[in-house]
């Protein structure tokens, strides 16, 4: 009996890899647990090893091969001597259910993006195309070059470079001196680091993602945002607090929250949330220049998603200022991070049901650009926030709160709001999906308001 | 009958606090015990290897940390408990759950996110619970167990029982913060509680040197004079041993008592994990050299199991293996009504 070695998946968001190095040829004998061959993704490289015992009868996919399909068979095992049938076809569709994330190379098509951005965004010439990860990663970089005081910090950035890979190449750069390793100590790291900026350094604190952010909230909140305040403004805090933000895929309930609210309430803290590329490097770049403590959300599924960025090494966006992404005359959907995505894929579908939907994507959470949206809602009359995290004291009670004391009697319908439901994250892949904003859900919410 | 030698390692250093060692004493290796924990090793194994299995093929989510290597640990430990005792560990729980004697069925079922598994398909692979076989997670954070455990020695305490509490954490878990603070909670109030640090060298890609201090995690409660012993983690009965005077102590109402268990993981951190942070000759020399179920297996063949009795054991496993994986397939999506289950209590 022989059988086959299938292309495994390292992650859930993984649907293709390259085959780069088989460790067994054929004719070896293999036991159980023995590696066969290395896996490369873009993320990661993995051994294959065999569950199945047998010798190696087939080798189907050479070594050096790109793109090949998760569960695709790769080898064939089986006992020695036994012929092997010609060499099976791959198989189409996997028979597990497709994955529920999105396939990070789907990059929103640039030509379904709006026009240019608010006028009061600077036109910052030539740009070309790289992944939120990428952005993130030379903004780090182009600080560090302009500015010794900034270094970085947290859990696995620096030899491993780091564990999502935003920190790829900073510590060959910079050395251990301004990347740093530390261990597993969120609450203590934090504090060191919020030491730090206190005496004028600038730190740049990754956490593995916000939820571990939850061991540190304390120095955060009581430490990093009240110090300037209680010191009658003798010591501020230039430090930056940035990771990913947000559910992933399939991570269940405690590695799937959004903060944005959480961080949003306390004065004395500004949050940032960037969706594109351009938002990233534009604005982690900001955050790192600003005197005062940031809170950079940023999002795991978004770090693959390649968009344009001006190549102008100057380039960097202002904090505070929202960016209308797409323009529209019904109704204003206001969205960050992710949202965005839902939000566009919404305002698209409306514009086949002859509702043109003006898409604000926030950008910077607090402060908050009441101004922009203020004139969108006078325009459209009408208004719905699409946010990842629970509704309730949300980051879109927030929006309609203000839309109310602002713009109250432009409104022709009541602020709506379309958010994660209000449980914690289930790990089921059928619940995952009923647990987050989808565009239908914006869709729905938009045309009860006409 | 071959007679077992003390089989934990203790580092030399000398310390001033009572550095405990397993009894000099060598009983004789009681056969069916060892082929308990020989079986118990091997379905874990083979657990895990089919839950890498189904992960490659799409069919579980998320994170999913196999135990492979570590399998005498929770096998050992396990032999020194008694009914009513409690486990708590971290998200590298499935091998825990196994030796709690949770099926393997519900298990595999939740972390394929089925309605059949041990939180209906809403915890997956690092959350689960069983109150009934004395486990309580399966938790995400670092660290947080350790508290946590911490309080169910102090219920333990606090109902006046004789139960202990077996707290699991990692090395890299333990530069925490809250694993001191628990430490000293622990020793303060003399709460029956057994701190096992599984030193698998590696927290994520970050070896231990590079993420502590101190480089005999034993001595980590010598401040607050909480007994520390260094075992071969490897060696199962050894485990055990550990752990009988570990429970000894505990139900002494002496307090906390904290084991370093040296092992080590096959496999990466979590599936994607590009492993370049440790050599292939480095992993395969633990594999062949200190592998815990071979170690078993050839101490079993010298007490005269045959070939042919092991190999029945094998396909028994390999049987209950594929019959949890087929379960885990079959097993139904929950109903969309539990999404907006389990929130609260209805009050
Ligand atoms: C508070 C917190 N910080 C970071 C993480 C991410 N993380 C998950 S496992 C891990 C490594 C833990 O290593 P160790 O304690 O040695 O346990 P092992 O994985 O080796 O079993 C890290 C950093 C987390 N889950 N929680
Ligand atoms: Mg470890």
């Amino acid at each position: 009996m022989s059988t086959e070695v299938l292309m495994p998946a390292l992650s859930p968001t993984m649907t293709e890899g390259k085959l780069a190095k088989w460790l067994k040829k054929v004719g070896d004998s293999v036991k159980s647990g023995d590696v066969l061959a290395e896996i490369e993704t873009d993320k990661a490289t993995m051994e294959v090893e065999a569950v199945d015992e047998g010798e190696l009868l087939k080798i189907l996919v050479p070594e050096g091969t790109d793109n090949v399909a998760v569960n695709a068979p790769i080898a064939v095992l089986g006992t020695r001597g036994e012929s092997v049938a010609a060499s099976p076809a791959p198989k189409g569709e996997a028979k597990a259910e497709p994955k529920a994330a999105p396939e990070p190379k789907a990059a929103p098509k640039s030509g379904s993006k709006p026009a240019p951005a608010p006028s009061a965004d600077k036109d910052w010439g030539p740009t070309s195309e790289i992944t939120v990860r990428e952005a993130l990663r030379d903004a780090m970089a182009a600080e560090m070059r302009r500015d010794g005081d900034v270094f970085l910090m947290g859990e696995e950035v620096a030899q491993y470079q780091g564990a999502y890979k935003i920190s790829q190449g900073l510590l060959d750069e910079f050395g251990e001196k301004r990347v740093i390793d530390t261990p597993i100590t969120e609450h203590g790291f934090t504090g060191m680091a919020v030491g730090a900026a206190m005496s004028g350094l600038k730190p740049i604190v990754e956490f593995m993602t916000f939820n571990f952010a939850m061991q540190a909230i304390d120095q955060i909140i009581n430490s990093a945002a009240k110090t300037l305040y209680m010191s009658g403004g003798q010591m501020g805090c230039p430090i930056v607090f940035r990771g990913p933000n947000g559910a992933a895929a399939r991570v269940a309930a405690q590695h799937s929250q959004c903060y944005a609210s959480w961080y949003a309430h306390c004065p004395g803290l500004k949050v940032v949330a960037p969706y594109s590329a351009a938002d990233a490097k534009g604005l982690l770049r900001a955050a790192i220049r600003d005197p005062n403590p940031v809170i950079f959300l940023e999002n795991e599924i978004l770090y693959g998603h390649k968009f344009e960025v001006p190549t102008d090494d100057d380039f960097i966006l202002p904090i505070g200022q929202a960016k209308i992404e797409r323009a529209g005359e019904d109704v204003t959907i206001i969205a960050f991070s992710l949202m965005v995505d839902v939000a566009l894929k919404a305002a698209e579908l409306l514009d086949q049901q002859g509702i043109s939907a003006e898409v604000i994507n926030l950008r910077t959470i607090r402060p908050l650009d009441i101004e922009t949206i203020v004139a969108s809602v006078k325009k459209t009359s009408r208004v719905v926030s699409v946010e990842e995290g629970w509704p309730f004291a949300g980051i879109g009670a927030e929006i309609a709160m203000q839309i109310t004391e602002h713009a109250f009697d432009w409104l022709d319908a009541p602020p709506t709001r379309v958010s994660g439901l209000d449980v914690p994250m289930p790990y089921a892949a059928n619940l995952e999906k009923l647990a987050l904003p989808q565009p239908n859900w914006v869709v729905d919410a938009v045309k009860k308001l006409f | 009958m071959a007679a077992r030698q003390a089989r934990s390692t203790t580092s030399a250093k000398a310390n001033p606090v009572a550095r405990m060692r397993p009894g000099k004493s060598a009983p004789a290796i009681d056969r069916d015990e060892l082929l308990a924990a020989y079986s118990k090793m091997l379905l874990i194994r083979r657990f895990e290897e089919k839950a890498g299995q189904l992960y490659g093929m799409g069919l579980v989510g998320g994170f999913c940390h196999l135990y492979i290597g570590q399998e005498a640990v929770v096998t050992g430990m396990q032999l020194a408990l008694e009914p009513g005792d409690q486990v708590i560990t971290s998200y590298r729980d499935h091998g825990h759950m196994i030796a709690c004697d949770m099926d393997p069925k519900g298990v595999m079922a939740e972390l394929t996110g089925r309605s059949g598994g041990y939180s209906h398909g809403k915890g997956g692979s690092m959350h689960m619970f069983s109150k009934e076989k004395g486990f309580y997670g399966g938790h995400g954070i670092v660290g947080a167990q350790v508290s946590l455990g911490t309080g169910l020695a102090f219920a333990n305490h606090y109902r006046g029982n004789d139960r202990v509490c077996l707290t699991y954490f990692g090395e890299g878990a333990s530069s925490q913060g809250q694993v001191f603070e628990s430490f000293n909670l622990a020793a303060l109030m003399k709460l029956p509680v057994i701190f096992i640090i599984e030193n698998n060298r590696y927290g994520m890609g970050t070896n231990i040197e590079r993420a502590s201090a101190s480089h005999d995690l034993s001595q980590n409660g010598a401040p607050w004079h909480i007994p520390g012993m260094q075992v071969d983690g490897m060696d199962v009965l050894a485990v055990k041993q550990a752990g009988e005077q570990a429970v000894a102590h505990c139900r002494a109402g002496k307090g906390p008592f904290l084991l370093e268990m040296k092992t080590y993981r096959y496999r990466g951190h979590s599936m994607s994990d590009p492993a370049k942070y440790r050599t292939r000759e480095e992993v395969q020399k633990m594999r062949t050299e200190h592998d815990c179920i071979d170690l078993a297996r050839k101490e079993l063949e010298a007490l005269g199991m045959t070939e042919e009795a092991l190999k029945r054991i094998d396909d028994d496993i390999k049987k209950r293996i594929q019959d949890a994986a087929d379960f885990a397939q079959a097993s139904p999506e929950p109903d969309e009504a539990e999404l907006w289950t389990d929130i609260l209590v209805e009050a």
